[in-house]
């Protein structure tokens, strides 16, 4: 009993540890948003900070007459657009995946993962040319439509193993009473598929809201930047404000670790069945 | 499952054509820009037609023969940055998921805090790291001064010390992912196996060896496949954190091949880069599936 207890208190104490490392880098942001740039370039260390101040949010969202709203307002824009778009692509292919049999269902799972080995820096040019020759670069509707694949084969994987738990004989009901396949889809499975469809919306949505190389190639204009990309505003090579970045970040990961820590049991599900099932 | 597969495919068409356009023919748009000597100044645009003309494999030529190519050097990078993150990718990742499948108190709060690096913004969390990578004022430096009495040290301007932080930073970021998987195959072997085993008098190593490690298998092999390919791919860590510097010192590929086409405007060169980069990962890919497959094991 002795020796499994003390098993039980190591388990405790290595998990304490990776609990720490995992979230103190966050941790020393948050505490960096707070502080003046004083305390900030100083050679001491304060965990929690000896001056609070709410100093850094207020320079961040009165900078350059509230820039920070427009970037705000643009992300949410593509990020939603993105949502709607890959929502819609993703349900439909992951019903017919789940649902029928077809030549070409084994290529077209294959088609999801071999996508994913293709590098953003090989697609970014011939996107970028692309975006171009429509005059869709500097413009949102350019961004979404490039985004609408990004997050599209892992969308598939997890809508489907959800599909797959439906019953069928709900639809088969359903044809009975005459509804078209269009209409059961509709009408049946998207209705008791709303957890499932939420949290592909979510991952959509954040998926979007977090990314950076596209952003940053696709939009030239400051008014028209997301916000990963208007952030780096602060940075410059020889110096770097440190304390207005840490604000900002701060301001831009709390709707993705509420959304994250929220949906956390469904994506990790959804994960491992597509994972092993394929 | 129903016999009418026209309606399967008009389900499909959606995806299918977004796929087409957005995905595929930008790829094979890329491969063709690979074969030519395409630039900023003789790309074209609305007003001057395009001017870049078919070299044949002179890009490839060039990367991979020439003898002031930096190429040799970044794979070599990109080979070092890859392995070191997959590998403790899996081995944290696999010992944490065993340790949070034990009936412990506070699992549910323990797993749910380790997922903050995941939850995190990729460049928010590139940020976090650079400022506590910081040589005057950052946490790191600080910490070892304040403890240890250690004097500062530059991290990110000299080569190793830059590539242990960029790695440290991405194996931090990468082990939540490796984590939730590995821990829902676990949780996916059949109690009755271990139920068994305690019967039999088999010991903790024994099970680990015989029942745990061979079931996790099909999981750890695809979790491993899908890590590598991200990795390598991995852009946000490098670009925020060092740019690939000092002098070159971390860049992998496709930092690499995105500083030829956006900061050198050599888009033919960076296409050689994104072509060279593919074959890498559809060869790897065919290499493990088949390992994995000797070892009994279906990858997708």
């Amino acid at each position: 009993m002795k020796r499994k207890d003390l098993l039980k208190l190591l388990t405790h104490l290595i998990l304490i540890i990776a609990v720490i490392i995992s979230i103190f880098p966050v941790l020393w942001v948050l505490s960096t948003s707070f502080k003046p740039a004083a305390e900030v370039f100083s050679p001491q260390i304060h965990y929690i900070p000896e001056h609070f101040t709410w100093e850094n949010y207020h320079y961040i969202f009165t900078f350059k007459n509230g820039i920070f709203f427009t970037w705000l307002k643009n992300s949410a824009i593509v990020a939603l657009m993105t949502t709607l778009v890959g929502v819609f692509l993703a349900a439909t292919a992951a019903y017919a995946f789940s649902r029928f049999e077809f030549i070409g269902k084994g290529a077209g799972m294959f088609m999801f993962l071999v996508a994913q080995m293709f590098p953003g820096s090989l697609l970014i040019v011939p996107l970028y040319n692309l975006l171009k020759s429509y005059g869709l670069l500097n413009s949102f509707l350019g961004l979404v439509i490039a985004y609408s694949t990004v997050a599209l084969p892992f969308s598939v994987m997890m809508l489907k193993s959800f599909f797959d738990t439906i019953p069928v004989e709900l639809e088969e009901a359903a044809k009975v009473d005459g509804l078209s396949p269009f209409g059961t889809f509709w009408r049946i499975v998207m209705p008791l598929s709303l957890p499932g469809l939420a949290v592909t919306a979510f991952y959509n949505f954040i998926t979007a809201w977090n990314e950076f190389m596209y952003a940053l190639t696709f939009m030239s204009k400051e008014e028209l930047y997301t916000l990963p990309v208007g952030l780096r505003t602060f940075v410059n090579e020889f110096n770097t404000d440190w304390h207005l970045m840490a604000a900002g970040a701060i301001i831009i990961t709390i709707p993705a670790l509420l959304f994250f820590l929220g949906a956390q049991k469904y994506l990790v599900s959804g994960l491992t069945a597509g994972g092993t099932k394929g | 499952m129903r016999k009418n597969t026209w309606i399967a495919y008009v389900f499909l068409l959606p995806t299918l054509i977004a796929m087409a356009v957005l995905v595929f023919y930008p790829l094979l748009l890329g491969i063709s820009y690979s074969f030519t000597d395409m630039n900023q100044y003789n790309m074209g645009n609305q007003f001057v037609p395009p001017s870049y003309k078919f070299v044949g494999l002179a890009n490839y030529k060039e990367v991979l023969f020439s003898s002031d190519s930096e190429f040799w050097n970044i794979l070599l990078n990109t080979v070092i940055w890859t392995f070191t993150n997959v590998f403790f990718h899996f081995t944290i990742g696999l010992i944490l998921a065993l340790l949070l499948n034990q009936k412990i108190k506070g699992r549910a709060i323990y797993r749910m805090l380790m997922l903050v690096p995941w939850a995190v913004p990729s460049f928010v969390s590139a940020f976090a790291w650079r400022w506590m990578f910081n040589g005057e004022y950052g946490f790191i430096n600080l910490f070892l001064k304040t403890y240890f009495h250690l004097e500062p040290i530059a991290w990110l301007s000299n080569k190793w010390t830059a590539m242990f932080a960029v790695i440290l930073t991405n194996i931090w970021l990468g082990i939540p992912f490796m984590m939730v998987t590995m821990l829902g195959g676990l949780q996916s072997i059949p109690r009755e196996l271990y139920e068994a085993a305690d019967v039999d008098g088999a010991s903790p190593v024994k099970k680990f060896f015989n029942i745990t490690l061979p079931l996790l298998k099909p999981v750890a092999f695809s979790a491993t496949l899908l890590g590598t390919i991200w990795t390598f791919n991995m852009f946000n860590v490098i670009y925020l954190l060092t740019g690939g510097g000092p002098a070159r010192g971390t860049e992998i590929l496709v930092t690499y091949a995105y500083r030829e086409a956006f900061a050198n405007w050599n888009f033919g060169l960076s296409a050689t880069y994104g072509v060279i980069i593919l074959s890498f990962l559809i060869a790897f890919s065919i290499f493990y599936s088949r390992v994995a497959k000797d070892a009994g094991e279906k990858v997708y």
